[in-house]
């Protein structure tokens, strides 16, 4: 077997950077390669490197439909979501103080809320659907008069579901409020066109499509102008939105990458569909096992599943021979059950016992075949130790078990 | 770096095998940045550069205030110190500038009281001058203020530590060291509480949320070693250097050399020729063949005259005609050489064409 262990199914975690990619990268970096401050005015390895960051920049926009004069560099898509949504809160705080956003999203949308709760700020938090979807009804429900920013994330990092920006987009219009979208896990999975969505502000990461890490950018609408508070102040760079020398490499790099997805998008989708149905198809007919959110408006790479009667942790170290997780990799290191899930009722013992597992670039059909073998395996065995699935063969009703104390 | 770039990818983040290589090789970059100072690797919190480290050395400290006070910086910092300094103003902060004395070292005779929190730079990116930090951290330990020090330009040439500094708070950058762009630190004091800035997931302690650019941290630490290994080798070499630039500069007509009588890195030279624009001179030397700068790429472009000379009393014009050189690894004797010939040219075309007399 060819196969090198463990199979990488965590994607969404973040993805090996793309070999042309890396290539250009290491052309940006030694003495004999593009190693300039692309900020030095004065000689031909500024110019030279300053050239590389706009054609960059412009493969980015293309991979979006925007301007280039609209993408702003950051470190990465945390950067980006603080950056926009302090940043629109803070501009725009005589306009009103309330701002509305998803129970779901990344805890970078998430802490950097709390954070403006505490300046004096309101802020709402609304429930998704079971099926992770925002109601749109019930979203126009929650802007008020002075509401002044929305923040949806297009693609949940947890489920893989897919929001319909362009519709919210229309909805905040049309009330005058600003919307910020975290795209971090969408662009170059599905189509993002900001001509045509009235999305105000999106975020973008390089490393959850092929790039490297470390390097972002924020789409900041110019019309209509949407204006930001700069939270990193210093040489001006960015038009002043956002100072600190440009790393030329980190930003070729993330230029290919949106590259490459923008041309090749459309096949790549097609073979991670097949390779996730497959996946699917091995384990759907397993009993008690619930997958986690809408199974349609979905991307092709993301399947989550909660294994019923089956202990979370002791289920991922039976798994380690596949990269997967349990929760956000963010949020790896603290025990508590994913907040994604709960927020679409899924129960402690569910949401710990669900694994996520985010296909990719490099995924092949051997790993898959390999994936399906080993968790039917380990969750049959699993199963077998649970006096709990014991109990549920046996035909008790868990719910109305009085568990005693100990 | 290339072996993050490739099989060693995974999010450190991640409870997996291949998350944990990753998070291994973070460990080590931290260790050896750390032994850079002479800190904890838990006093590490890696930046995404020298602006960031700077920006939250203040926001970390002046945001966890119960009450505006008094900040004080010097007033040749780097625009990355300067600019959230007076943003601070904004939230009800009273910024004071501590001055400098015409050889661009910072003057330290009377601080003025309540200060909270000081920034004095460890080397300034242009002239190169060494500023007196560990005096001044002596002062600000007697107020019970603390000190942050710019170490950018200065890490990797001279030593730097909290020891040598005095300093609780320090800026790094890796690309000023031989290591990648988009990578920096900010060293923290551990018994400093600081507020973060950037939020989410919850990485370096909670202090600077963001998946970690393990490639460019990687290379961090790699530079951040060989830096420590070949400091004084590299000290030497290039003092050499500089010294050959700086006695083949007396040959020329009433050239300035800014801070000459200072303690400078070893590697810069920031000058002016008397007579000639410093954009334009800066053209000619591109034409033949050097890449230096006038003030600091942060300031490219701009119409200004520095406000490091500004503050050292340089008249505007002498002001104007300044050029920063700054030597390297692989600078060479040759190239000096040839710099001092050029260099010599430009002058001498410049009295011909204007009839100028060079005093």
């Amino acid at each position: 077997m060819s196969l090198k262990l463990p199979v990488y199914l965590d994607y969404s975690a973040t993805t090996p950077v793309d070999p042309r990619v890396a290539e250009k990268i290491c052309d940006c970096l030694t003495l004999e390669g593009h190693f300039g401050n692309p900020a030095s005015r004065s000689h031909p390895y500024g110019w030279d490197a300053e050239k590389l960051v706009e054609d960059a920049r412009a493969n980015v926009a293309s991979l979006v439909n925007a301007d280039p004069k609209e993408i702003v560099w950051t470190s990465g898509a945390t950067e980006s979501d603080n950056l926009a949504i302090k940043g629109a809160a803070h501009f725009y705080r005589k306009k009103g103080k309330h701002i509305v956003t998803v129970k779901t999203e990344h805890k970078a949308v998430l802490d950097t809320c709390r954070q403006l709760e505490r300046e004096g700020y309101e802020v709402t938090y609304l429930d998704p659907e079971a099926n992770g979807l925002l109601d749109l009804d019930k979203f126009t429900t929650a802007l008020r008069d002075d509401t002044i920013l929305a923040s949806v994330m297009h693609v949940n990092n947890e489920i893989g579901v897919i929001q319909d920006i362009a519709a919210l987009g229309e909805i905040c219009r049309a009330r005058d409020v600003i919307l910020h979208v975290d795209a971090a896990q969408s662009a170059g999975k599905v189509e993002i066109d900001l001509q045509n969505m009235k999305v105000d502000l999106m975020s973008f990461s390089a490393h959850k499509i092929y790039g490297p890490k470390g390097a972002g950018a924020l789409y900041v609408r110019r019309k209509p102008r949407i204006r930001l508070e700069a939270q990193m102040h210093g040489g001006g760079h960015e038009r002043g939105l956002r100072s600190g020398t440009l790393a030329t490499h980190q930003i070729v790099g993330m230029g290919e990458a949106f590259r490459i997805a923008r041309e090749e998008m459309a096949a790549e989708n097609e073979r991670i569909t097949a390779l996730r149905d497959r996946l699917l198809n091995g384990l759907k007919d397993m009993e008690e096992v619930y997958i986690n959110g809408d199974q349609d408006q979905r991307i092709p790479g993301n399947l989550n599943i909660s294994f019923n009667f089956v202990e979370g942790e002791s289920l991922i170290m039976a798994l380690k021979d596949i990269a997967v997780s349990s929760g956000s990799a963010c949020t790896s290191a603290s025990l508590e059950p994913s907040y994604v899930l709960r927020a679409l009722g899924r129960n402690d013992e569910l949401a710990h016992s669900s694994i996520r597992f985010t296909l990719g670039r490099f995924t092949t059909e051997e790993e898959i075949d390999y994936t399906i073998k080993l968790v039917r395996e380990k969750v049959t065995k699993l199963r077998e130790l649970s006096p709990l699935w014991e109990m549920y063969q046996e035909g008790i009703d868990l719910e109305s078990v009085k568990w005693a104390a100990h | 770096m290339l072996p993050y770039l490739k099989g060693r990818f995974a999010n450190p983040s991640s409870a997996h095998r291949l998350g944990r290589v990753a998070r291994a090789g973070l460990d080590r970059a931290r260790e050896q940045v750390a032994a850079l100072v002479q800190v904890h690797p838990t006093e590490v919190i890696f930046t995404s550069g020298g602006t960031e480290a700077n920006n939250l050395a203040l926001a970390g400290v002046l945001a966890a205030e119960p009450r505006p006070g008094r900040l004080l910086v010097s007033a040749i910092e780097h625009p990355s110190v300067l600019e959230p300094a007076r943003r601070w103003t904004r939230q009800g902060w009273q910024l004071d500038y501590l001055p400098v004395d015409g050889q661009g070292r910072a003057k330290l005779d009377t601080l003025p009281a309540d200060v909270r929190l000081i920034s004095l730079m460890l080397a300034n990116n242009e002239t190169g001058v060494i500023q007196p930090v560990a005096e001044l951290a002596e002062a600000a330990r007697a107020q019970g203020c603390i000190l942050h020090t710019d170490a950018v330009q200065a890490a990797g040439k001279i030593p730097v530590s909290f020891a040598a500094t005095g300093a609780r708070l320090i800026s790094l950058s890796a690309h000023k060291l031989y290591g990648p762009k988009g990578v920096g630190a900010l060293i923290v004091d551990k018994a400093l509480d600081l507020l973060p800035a950037q939020l989410g997931g919850g990485q370096e302690r909670g202090r600077r949320s963001g998946t970690e650019n393990l490639p460019g941290i990687v290379g961090f630490g790699m530079a951040a070693e060989l830096a420590l290994a070949g400091m004084e080798q590299q000290a030497r070499t290039q003092l050499e250097l500089r010294r050959r630039l700086e006695q083949g500069l007396q040959a020329l007509p009433a050239v300035t050399v800014f801070g000459q009588q200072a303690e400078r890195l070893p590697n810069t030279v920031q000058l002016s020729v008397p007579g000639i624009d410093g954009e334009a001179l800066l053209l000619q030397l591109d034409k033949a063949g050097f890449a230096v700068s006038s003030g600091s790429a942060c300031a490219s472009g701009k119409q200004e005259p520095s406000h490091v000379l500004q503050a050292m009393g340089v008249d505007e014009t002498t002001a104007r005609g300044a050029i920063r050189i700054s030597l390297g690894k692989a600078t060479t004797a040759t190239e000096i050489d040839r710099l001092l010939t050029t260099l010599g040219q430009l002058s001498a075309w410049v009295v011909k064409t204007s009839g100028a007399v060079a005093w």
